[in-house]
């Protein structure tokens, strides 16, 4: 496969997600991670038990960071992003226009969080795995099959709600 | 009749007319007949929950028309730090105002106390929201939620308010209503969801499009 990922961002939210933050820094991942193209990860670890700093694992270049008022920049300058289930993070990468894998975080039983993620995957917006399955997941899915996400749009409902409440 | 009685007799006359006025009401909500108009701007309460759904809700805030929806107020649970910032960077002008009230349900509370917690935090919002007086409460999620709108219905049947509430059900729910969701779909004047086939699981349920 041709250079296509080479800028990864990798972010976790506000909580911890030790397992990833871990599994990230194995052999098996980063090659895995550079047979799609990858040269440079930047990482939003949060409270997760990794150190964040600057690393260079298997020829990757890493910087993990814990937190930043707003991760939009990162997003910006990323080739691909990988992330937790968390609502807000999926749809500010998908309003991006940035392919999206979500590595859904087992120890936190928030099904509903899970249940936007499946939805978005159906509607074939974003794929999602597990940190098991991220390997083999990598290596099967095609990211330019994804379609746009349209954009939001409250007109509609704020014309319903002109339509009731008037001010004479 | 012993003045006993009459009063015994009197009190339950009170208590029966009250159910009647909140049958009535929850009927004309559950039809839908929501309509209001107002000779001022009209008096809005944004009902602040937490972390995704102040974004959501604020996102929301920044697409009406700020001319008409004023003054703006906001409550929100009172160890909550992060959404007043979150609200300043919304509202350009100062036309708002912030209102604390106890949070009904922290994260991990068990769920008898949470029901305990929940009435003290009902009481607490009594004062609060006769004093707003709003036309309109908007809430999409969990806090000050349902506090907030139990308040807010029982001063309607008591004719001590006349305000309509409209419930934006968050976008990650997909197939099923929120607990919010469920105990509002009878109190909400409005119901919005985000998902289309949501429609299908709550029938009061209005489908505009994704908001956030």
């Amino acid at each position: 496969m041709s250079k296509l990922y080479k800028k990864i961002f990798l972010t976790v939210g506000t909580t911890k997600f030790d397992l990833l933050c871990e599994y990230i820094l194995t052999e098996p991942v980063l090659t895995a991670l550079k047979s799609i193209g990858c040269e440079e990860i930047t990482f939003q670890i949060g409270k997760s038990i990794v150190d964040p700093g600057i690393y260079e694992r298997h020829g990757v270049k890493i910087n993990m960071y814990r937190f930043k008022d707003s991760i939009s920049e990162d997003i910006k300058n990323a080739d691909l992003v990988i992330s937790h289930a968390g609502a807000g993070t999926c749809l500010e990468v998908l309003e991006a226009n940035k392919p999206l894998l979500v590595v859904v975080n087992e120890d936190l039983m928030d099904n509903h969080q899970l249940e936007l993620a499946e939805q978005l995957q159906i509607d074939s917006h974003l794929y999602y795995c597990t940190c098991d399955t991220l390997i083999s997941t990598l290596g099967v899915v095609d990211f330019s099959l994804l379609n746009p996400f349209p954009k939001a749009d409250p007109t509609l409902l704020i014309n319903y709600l002109d339509s009731v409440f008037t001010v004479k | 009749m012993t003045g006993s009685e009459f009063f015994s007799s009197f009190c339950v006359l009170l208590i029966l007319t009250f159910l009647i006025r909140m049958i009535y009401l929850i009927i004309v909500i559950i039809t839908g007949n929501c309509t209001l108009i107002r000779s001022k701007p009209i008096r809005t309460v944004f009902c602040i929950g937490s972390g995704g759904h102040t974004t959501e809700l604020l996102r929301f805030v920044k697409n009406i028309n700020m001319k008409k929806y004023q003054p703006r107020m906001y409550i929100l649970a009172d160890n909550d730090a992060s959404s007043e910032v979150k609200i300043r960077e919304t509202e350009i002008d100062n036309n708002y105002y912030l209102a604390r009230i106890p949070r009904s349900r922290n994260v991990k509370q068990s769920y008898l106390s949470s029901v305990v917690s929940t009435l003290y935090a009902t009481l607490y919002t009594f004062p609060v929201i006769y004093k707003l007086k709003p036309d309109i409460i908007f809430c999409n999620g969990p806090g000050t939620c349902i506090p907030v709108c139990v308040v807010a219905f029982l001063l309607r049947c008591l004719f001590l308010l006349d305000c309509r509430i409209v419930f934006i059900e968050s976008i990650c729910r997909v197939h099923t209503l929120s607990l919010t969701g469920k105990i509002l779909q009878f109190f909400a004047d409005i119901m919005i969801v985000q998902w289309p086939n949501m429609t299908e699981t709550c029938f009061r349920a209005k489908y505009f499009g994704r908001l956030t």
